[in-house]
């Protein structure tokens, strides 16, 4: 850089541009093109630029007053589907466009349309410091590095080391705080021996409640079953005739026609909400798996691997459909654990 | 003089005594910047990140992060009497019953949408010019680091309101954690305070969504405008630009008034689209519940690339010696952690292959390096099937084709498509340099038709440059600068005629070069 040089007369006896050029140079700038674009004020064309600068500036201040009357006179409060309300978001919106964008207009019009055209070169100066820089930077480092003498003091930089891993330990050791042990807790669900299978709303079904063909999905009549994640079950009544292929080992899991499945699909966890009664096909929203009803909730398209795990089920004394235990198998997506 | 007029001096001497400012100043206002429409696209995610500190400012105001449960009793009927978290309540409030608030929280959701459109668009105009060519590498990774962070800022903050969807993400976003091999469950009982849903994840994904994501991109911003600065910005070759100037617009008054204004019309756009264009109307889902889900569930676009990849990919879970590697890993793990590492690599991998270890500040045209740019349109096709695919069940549905069908559209496609692609864009971008030669070796198409007399018909051209003693165009040099491709851009005509209720070209006479309404002198500068 040319900091240091004199720029030729003083600040004093030159002209604002030259001062403007000068300087510019000492930046490593040219100012290589620089028009007024009006030579002669108040032209025509002049005042037409003026006018549209200050049209979008007015556009600006309607913008901003209309938002702030809409916000303070305009009937807002929700009242169902009908009503002036429902203008209120949009007319915020339109106000707020025309108050930023008038404003956005005017200002990069006043500089295409009135500031003076103008184009500058500035020279770069990249790439890696002069080499003098670097030799005297390198070594004021290696001076610095040497006059600890740590390679000498053995002791100083055993415990160094030492410190610096007190030092993580000490940064790591609150995390701990966070570590919650898995335990049995993806293997067990609310379901219990002999809770009732109810709906979202509490209430117990009985076997007339469905429909040959019929779904309903079903929580354990436990607190909060609603909100835990492995405890939504589909309870499905299958028609009559349905060729149903029983697992071995769960031949007393339904009752009659009636087949409980876990509701929770063992790609991502999504409910599994689709019960095409025609193919006897559930479906999951997210990612499409589906599974086989007829054939133990078995995966047949799809990125999911496993079966919706099966809930075994009886009805009670009072005819209500109770589960006969938990779940057998963990219930959801897999993890590494599982097996 | 007045006082008055005194004043200003007298300030700036009142500061200048004490913080002596004038050289850094001079120099902040000098700063040349050069002009290309493509170097806007890097603004609108910076513009776009203000608007989303502001709105998101706005709405901490009214937004409660607890998974406590009420019964909600605000103003939105439908929903009267329903159990749901203060954090669904209070969004749902946001949205009913603070005045001016529903526009916040719209423009805070557009704003999030088009942050990462113009990330991603601007890191596209990155890579196909060379921008992150010697000495710009590491702000290509930073770049790249924005990018991830801003889609887990972004994910983080579609989780908030706890609305059936959200819940819905939040719980595949469990799935995956669990699938990672030997610490997937533990890692997420860690991050969500036990099994999922558990109580704790919105209060933690708040902090991170309004404190710690933000702080870090804040950083990683300022460090990356920062080296644009300092390292001074690319720009395209042309006439009297070399790798060590810059031509362009001096930072003020022209750059900056650009930047502003620009600035002020991007949040225009998102107001507009807040105020007119309805998005995540989470009052329509209802509260999360684990057991309830709609048909046509859909993420925010950006996640919709992961979505498509957890669709397509098989059901190829391993099972071996007691332990499980679940299918879903594949997709939602490995896959986007190889596209990061191949994107955040690429810079590198391009100088190694290419063997190109010097200094560039020119960037390159996308048809002057082809194999660069069918490289970036084979992965913009891997990514564009699986982009479609997050969406295959809409598909499906709009076209009226199976859904098993589309699913193994993507399949195929996610395998045929990217090579396609390639070999489509290189042909394409040898073709176009062609057309570049022949134009400087024979000049511009005049339209022209002229008859010879043995009767053949050739068309005439406008030579570029020089001829020889037989009157042919000497050829020109490529250059792999842009060539003209008309007449007009030879400024033979004149520029057309603009304006819509009378035409605002000045005639043409007395020597001076029409132009577009301004009257344009010759004259030097006044002072």
């Amino acid at each position: 850089m040319t900091a240091k040089q004199p720029d030729g007369p003083t600040a004093a006896k030159r002209s604002r541009m030259d001062l403007v050029k000068a300087g510019a140079t000492r930046d490593g700038v040219e100012i290589i093109h620089y028009r007024k674009r009006y030579v002669v004020p108040a032209t025509k064309l002049e005042r037409r630029a003026e006018r549209k600068v200050a049209f979008w500036l007015f556009v600006a201040f309607i913008g901003g007053a209309g938002y702030l009357l809409t916000t303070i006179f305009w009937p807002w409060e929700f009242k169902g589907d009908t009503g002036l309300n429902y203008l209120f978001t949009p007319l915020l919106g339109i106000f707020m466009t025309l108050g930023l964008g008038g404003l956005g207009i005017a200002v990069i019009g006043y500089g295409k349309w009135l500031l003076p055209d103008e184009e500058s070169v500035q020279q770069r100066h990249g790439g890696p410091s002069d080499e003098f820089e670097r030799e005297a930077t390198a070594a004021t480092l290696l001076e610095m590095a040497s006059a600890t003498e740590l390679p000498r003091r053995k002791l100083i930089k055993r415990t160094l080391g030492l410190s610096i891993l007190g030092l993580v330990a000490l940064a790591l050791a609150p995390l701990g705080g966070l570590i919650k042990k898995p335990g049995r807790a993806l293997y067990t669900t609310p379901w219990k021996a002999g809770s009732r299978l109810v709906r979202e709303d509490g209430t117990p079904i009985k076997p007339a409640d469905l429909k040959p063909g019929g779904f309903e999905t079903v929580y354990p009549d436990v607190p909060h079953a609603v909100l835990a994640s492995d405890a939504p079950t589909l309870l499905l009544r299958l028609r009559p005739d349905a060729a149903v292929n029983v697992r071995k080992g769960r031949e007393d899991y339904h009752y009659g026609d009636y087949y409980a499945y876990s509701k929770v699909c063992t790609h991502a966890g999504c409910p599994v909400g689709l019960f095409e009664q025609q193919t006897n096909r559930l479906l999951c929203p997210c990612h499409q798996s589906q599974f086989e009803v007829l054939d133990g909730c078995r995966p047949v398209f799809g990125p999911a691997s496993r079966s919706l795990p099966q809930l075994s089920i009886d009805v009670d004394e009072e005819g209500y459909f109770i589960a006969r235990g938990d779940y057998t198998e963990p219930v959801g997506p897999a993890f590494w654990e599982r097996g | 003089m007045s006082k008055l007029e005194q004043a200003p001096a007298a300030t700036a001497n009142w500061i200048d005594e004490r913080f002596h400012p004038a050289g850094f100043l001079r120099r902040t206002l000098n700063k040349v910047y050069p002009d290309h429409w493509s170097f806007m696209l890097g603004e609108i995610a910076m513009y776009s990140f203000v608007i989303l500190l502001l709105t998101g400012t706005y709405l901490t105001l009214f937004f409660n992060p607890s998974q406590q449960e009420v019964i909600y009793q605000g103003s939105y009927v439908p929903l009267r009497g329903i159990e749901m978290t203060q954090a669904y309540e209070s969004t749902l409030n946001i949205s009913f019953d603070v005045r001016g608030g529903l526009i916040m929280r719209q423009i805070h959701h557009w704003a999030a949408l088009m942050f990462m459109a113009a990330i991603i668009v601007h890191m596209i105009r990155i890579f196909f010019t060379g921008a992150f060519r010697k000495p710009r590498e590491v702000n290509w990774l930073i770049g790249v680091t924005l990018f991830v962070l801003a889609f887990v800022e972004g994910f983080a903050g579609y989780s908030l309101p706890d609305d059936l969807l959200s819940g819905t993400g939040l719980r595949i976003a469990s799935a995956i954690i669990l699938s990672i091999p030997v610490i997937g469950t533990w890692l997420s009982f860690l991050i969500f305070g036990g099994e999922f849903p558990g109580e704790l994840i919105l209060g933690r994904l708040y902090i991170a969504h309004v404190l710690l994501i933000p702080g870090i991109l804040l950083a990683l911003i300022a460090t990356h405008i920062g080296l644009v600065v300092h390292q001074k910005h690319t720009q395209f070759p042309g006439p009297g630009r070399t790798e060590h100037n810059v031509v362009g617009v001096r930072q003020f008054p022209l750059f900056a008034l650009k930047g502003g204004g620009f600035f002020m019309l991007v949040f225009a756009v998102t107001a507009l689209l807040g105020g007119l264009a309805q998005i995540n109307p989470i009052w329509l889902y209802g509260p999360y519940t684990p057991g309830v889900v709609s048909a046509g569930s859909q993420p925010d676009w950006y996640v919709g690339f992961l979505e498509g990849s957890t669709r397509l990919f098989p059901d190829w879970e391993i099972r071996a010696g007691g332990v499980t590697v679940p299918a879903i890993f594949w997709p939602s793990v490995v896959l986007p952690g190889v596209m990061f590492t191949l994107l955040a690599l690429y810079p590198f991998l391009e100088a190694r292959f290419t063997k190109d270890r010097d200094f560039h500040n020119l960037l390159q045209r996308p048809r002057d390096t082809p194999t660069r740019t069918a490289l970036g349109a084979m992965a913009l096709g891997f990514y564009a099937v699986l982009l479609l695919s997050g969406g295959n069940d809409i598909l499906a549905l709009k076209f009226d084709i199976s859904l098993n069908a589309t699913t193994w559209m993507g399949r195929i496609g996610l395998i045929i498509v990217p090579p396609l692609a390639y070999y489509l864009t290189h042909r394409i971008c040898l073709g176009l340099q062609q057309h570049d030669r022949e134009i400087l070796a024979h000049g511009v198409e005049t339209g022209i038709i002229r008859r010879l007399p043995t009767g053949a018909f050739i068309e005439v051209h406008q030579p570029l440059g020089e001829v020889d003693e037989h009157g042919h165009p000497v050829p020109i040099e490529y250059a792999e600068t842009p060539v003209p491709r008309r007449l007009n851009q030879l400024g033979l005509a004149g520029r057309s005629i603009k304006g819509f209720f009378a035409p605002i070209e000045e005639p043409v006479g007395n020597g001076q070069h029409a132009d577009t309404g301004t009257q344009r002198e010759l004259t030097g500068v006044d002072d």
